[in-house]
């Protein structure tokens, strides 16, 4: 059992994060494995932002059980961050720098080579003038862009995207589908929260619902096939969590 | 550390140079905080003279004040204070980063206040040594005891209005320390402005030893 917790990249059992004074998440179980996509649905407040931010090592969980990648939340959240990558609903990007140098300084700051900056820029289309334009001048779907330039180029072992559709056009959408599946071919997790069912449930092997700050329902997600026999082997295995 | 402070020096210094918030807002301010100064003293040039050094630093204090500011609100965002703590960063880095681009800034207006001060003032500064050594270290202490108190306010609804309020009651030390060692440099009574010294050097030390290992603690809970 220990060995299978190291090599999933999400293990939360019961896990409790604050909001302030009030409960963002009241006991969720969940369980990603590397390579696996899973889609989180539900109403605005149900939780999904501050899964993914407990994912993230940015909200503390105040009880039960919370690794990421094999880091302990409660002790090694500063390890699992580095290895994380986030798209939050604000682009974390700095106004007056252009896109190159928005990713640059992501990839600096990684302690990666410059060298993975064209060709994310390029993945994302952001070519020509858009690069040497500064994020305040660009629309909501450029800086959206950008923001996930930065995460291709770091190449994070777990992709943790918030509403990633959201403010794209459809070229930006269909490129978001291919980024989620190549990083799940690369083998790194992916868990990305959406409140449109039709794009993200294609994408994922598991769907999991939420509601009240729990995961109220995981249902087999459309992407592969055996996610589902993953899904029986796991219970076969004396998994309850795992659905 | 080092690489990480360099890399958010860079940074921030090149975000400053773009908005040119210090060369249009920064510098402006602190000019005009001496002419008014001056005028409230009147045209005697002794008593110009006499109050220049306490005047220069009191300008520099409130620039300070406004720098810092803008640093922070350069991280403002919740997308970048994020992302600056999901990016493997070593916070002493950040803390060391914010403070050099403050620095930078700071040295940017202390060059034009003291022109301001040798010209409007008529001022001769006698041992520059003194002078610049004083500014060198008053400098380091203003810049990191204000990105420790900006980092301390930043996640507060009130930021603006308390920054001031907790830092200038910090740093009035260095006010004390600065206008006296600026007031021996003028008159070139170097050993008694060189005592001062011994009150900016220790003062800098431990706000940078205290921003090192605070920073990373005050970043998580703004």
């Amino acid at each position: 059992m220990a060995s299978r917790v190291m090599e999933l990249a999400v293990h939360l059992r019961s896990a409790v994060a604050l909001a302030g004074r009030f409960p963002a998440l009241s006991g969720v179980d969940l369980d990603v494995a590397a390579g696996e996509v899973v889609a989180v649905l539900g109403a605005n407040g149900a939780g999904k932002t501050s899964l993914l931010r407990v994912c993230a090592g940015l909200v503390p969980v105040v009880s039960g059980d919370a690794r990421v990648l094999g880091c302990d939340l409660r002790s090694e959240r500063t390890l699992a961050r580095r290895r994380v990558g986030l798209l939050g609903h604000d682009p974390a990007l700095y106004d007056e720098l252009t896109a190159a140098e928005n990713v640059r300084f992501a990839v600096r700051a990684a302690g990666l080579g410059t060298d993975r900056v064209g060709p994310a820029l390029d993945r994302l289309g952001l070519t020509g003038r858009l690069r040497r334009t500064p994020a305040v001048r660009m629309s909501a779907g450029q800086r959206r862009r950008t923001a996930l330039a930065v995460l291709v180029a770091r190449d994070p072992e777990l992709w943790l995207l918030d509403e990633p559709h959201a403010g794209l056009d459809a070229d930006a959408r269909t490129i978001v589908g291919s980024l989620v599946e190549e990083a799940a071919a690369s083998g790194a997790a992916v868990v990305l929260t959406s409140h449109e069912p039709d794009l993200a449930v294609p994408l994922a092997d598991r769907v999991a619902v939420m509601s009240g700050g729990r995961i109220t329902s995981v249902r087999t997600g459309g992407r592969r096939a055996d996610a589902t026999d993953r899904v029986l082997v796991a219970l076969s295995q004396g998994d309850a969590h795992v659905a | 550390m080092w690489r990480d402070a360099l890399l958010v020096a860079g940074k921030d210094i090149r975000i400053e140079l773009r908005s040119r918030v210090a060369l249009w807002q920064v510098l402006p301010f602190a000019v005009l905080v001496l002419v008014l100064f001056g005028f409230a003293l009147g045209p005697g040039p002794s008593a110009l003279r006499t109050a220049a050094p306490g005047l220069y630093w009191l300008a520099v204090l409130f620039s300070t004040v406004l720098a810092t500011q803008r640093s922070m609100a350069i991280e403002s965002g919740e997308g970048t204070r994020d992302g600056l703590r999901l990016s493997g960063i070593d916070p002493a880095g950040v803390f060391l980063g914010k403070a050099a681009a403050v620095a930078v800034q700071l040295v940017a207006v202390q060059v034009l206040l003291g022109a301001g001060i040798v010209v409007l003032f008529d001022v001769h500064v006698e041992t520059w040594w003194l002078a610049l050594v004083a500014s060198v270290l008053a400098t380091v202490g203003l810049s990191a005891a204000g990105v420790l108190y900006g980092a301390l306010s930043a996640g507060l609804r009130v930021r603006e209005t308390l920054l001031p309020l907790l830092v200038l009651p910090i740093v009035a030390p260095v006010l004390i320390a600065g206008s006296r060692a600026w007031s021996a440099a003028v008159s070139g009574a170097v050993a008694s402005g060189a005592s001062w010294l011994k009150i900016l050097g220790p003062f800098a030390a431990v706000y940078l030893a205290v921003g090192v290992a605070l920073y990373g603690p005050l970043q998580e809970t703004a």
